[in-house]
């Protein structure tokens, strides 16, 4: 099974090679904890192409979270900029929707699974059908729909994650921002939920930007992957994964391009945990890193 | 069949102890220690007659609207208070030394200022009753998950819609909590306050028969205000399950699993 040209080369951007979507330029960030200057991210420039899905992945603290958060307009970064469809993001615009890792703490636990994927959309006073129809539509994309009178705390994690993807989905971004979605569910849920991610990214054509420290999971989910130094973060590597869109979990990974790129990112980031930042912290990240 | 065995067992140690009582005192003449028999035909000749509506009725008046009071101001004053840290750090100081000081001290005061009126003893009950509502609303603010927090944020839930959505019901848990302190401290003083300076009322009436050597028309009025207490924590815990019912499945679950 090779690589078919004509899905890869899919998005119709006759005048512009690159319909950029976001561009991050220059992002630094800095924390400021007892008087010492702890900088989390140094300087970051990368842009993401509409329509396509771009995996951030670095070691262990290598400032993911926080570039993410930037990026989100949750947190101001020290300098440089993050600019959405030609607007600079101040705070949360709306064209963005983000899911957490925590899908537990992200999910208001007093209200059903519907409220939940409603309340967006009601605090922006969209009409009760418009609303009803979107909700339904999300819940349905999810595999949710029989569950929308429920409470999250009735579900399983990985249901919960769905919800939470359901309520992005239902929002209707143009840019759906994922950190770490998958990192506290087990593995079969989290295969379930990468081929859902690959899936509804289509069908509501939402470009996805999401954060990993897991390498065969960027690769599998990418179109592009963005690879980060150890911190304080820079990019190291930007590749572009030629691999059919048509992704399966056994045969995907079993093409002998996915086990280059994976190969390649592998070593990119063991050089970064294991050269660079030699103290027993980044040691760790590397074992992390390598778990798959 | 479960409805029945909850009552059974709340109701077994009441009669147990009242059977108890009534074999102790049987022989009794000591004109201080009360009988059940006569106890319970003084309780309903005093209470089931117009002392009702003259005594218990403004009472339980004065309760609900000094209640009602300081659960509103508490939660209001609360979240205010816990969402901006520079009005909690301008207000801390105070609002310990106010904590601090005993409600029933301040009976003489408002009784200087609004007289011995109404609102002087709906202002002590709001008073005392505050504070837990307040203090424990603060908590519930501070407390609210920095993830949710974040969650409104992204999904522009903010304003009012936050208040209510987020902020309001991830603190219930504790506002319920610091709402039944309320309740309690909120009967006591409506006691106190009606037997400092009062026409009417149960504090008032009690310490009236108490003057007047009715020993068991006293009693049995203790007994009224015992039996309020039961009936406001059943009627809270009504509430509570309405309100809370999310919180208390929730910790189920977590407990189960």
């Amino acid at each position: 099974m090779a690589a078919d040209p004509a899905t890869i080369a899919m998005n119709p951007t006759p005048s512009n090679p690159r319909d950029v979507l976001l561009r991050v330029d220059g992002l630094k960030k800095t924390y400021s904890a007892q008087g010492r200057d702890v900088e989390a991210v140094r300087d970051l420039t990368f842009e993401l192409v509409r329509g396509e899905l771009t995996c951030i992945v670095g070691p262990s603290g290598s400032g993911k979270t926080t570039l993410l958060r930037c990026i989100s307009g949750l947190l101001e970064p020290t300098s440089g900029s993050v600019v959405l469809d030609g607007a600079p993001v101040k705070g949360p615009p709306r064209g963005m929707a983000v899911v957490f890792q925590e899908y537990g703490r992200s999910l208001f636990a007093w209200m059903t699974v519907r409220q939940n994927v409603e309340l967006p959309l009601k605090v922006q006073k969209m009409s009760k059908s418009e609303r009803t129809r979107l909700v339904d539509q999300s819940l349905e994309s999810v595999g949710l729909a029989h569950s929308a009178d429920s409470y999250p705390w009735q579900l399983s994690g990985g249901m919960q994650q769905r919800v939470a993807i359901a309520r992005a989905l239902a929002y209707q971004p143009q840019l759906l921002l994922m950190d770490e979605p998958f990192a506290s569910v087990d593995a079969q849920t989290r295969a379930d939920l990468e081929d859902l991610v690959l899936r509804v990214r289509h069908q509501f054509d939402v470009t996805v930007l999401l954060v990993t420290h897991d390498i065969d999971e960027s690769i599998y989910l990418s179109d592009r992957v963005v690879v980060l130094s150890s911190p304080p973060s820079t990019v190291r590597e930007e590749l572009e994964i030629p691999l059919p869109r048509r992704r399966d979990q056994v045969t995907t990974k079993e093409l002998p391009e996915f086990a280059h790129l994976r190969a390649h990112v592998f070593r990119l980031i063991k050089r970064e945990s294991g050269a660079e930042t030699p103290d027993a912290h980044d040691s760790s990240s590397l074992a992390t890193a390598g778990e798959l | 069949m479960s409805l029945l065995r909850t009552i059974a067992y709340a109701v077994t140690l009441p009669l147990l102890l009242i059977l108890a009582w009534w074999l102790l005192t049987i022989n009794s003449t000591n004109f201080f220690v009360p009988r059940p028999g006569p106890l319970a035909s003084t309780f309903v000749d005093t209470w089931f007659s117009e002392r009702f509506t003259t005594d218990v009725v403004p009472s339980l008046t004065r309760f609900a609207i000094g209640v009602t009071l300081a659960i509103v101001l508490g939660i209001a004053s609360g979240l205010v208070i816990g969402t901006f840290s520079w009005v909690r750090r301008f207000c801390e100081p105070l609002l310990e030394f106010f904590r601090a000081v005993p409600p029933p001290v301040l009976v003489p005061v408002f009784l200087v200022v609004l007289g011995a009126s109404d609102t002087m003893k709906v202002a002590v009950i709001v008073s005392g009753a505050v504070w837990p509502v307040l203090l424990n609303t603060v908590e519930g603010v501070r407390s609210v998950d920095s993830v949710l927090s974040d969650t409104c944020r992204s999904y522009r839930v903010h304003g009012a819609a936050r208040f209510r959505h987020l902020v309001l019901r991830s603190a219930s848990p504790q506002i319920m909590a610091g709402v039944r302190q309320a309740l309690s401290i909120g009967l006591i003083l409506m006691v106190i306050s009606e037997m400092f300076a009062s026409s009417s009322g149960l504090g008032f009436t009690i310490i009236q028969f108490q003057r007047s050597f009715a020993v068991d028309a006293m009693w049995s009025g203790i007994l009224v205000l015992g039996l309020i207490g039961v009936l406001l924590s059943f009627l809270f815990h009504l509430v509570e399950r309405r309100v809370l019912s999310w919180y208390h499945s929730q910790r189920e679950v977590q407990r189960g699993r």
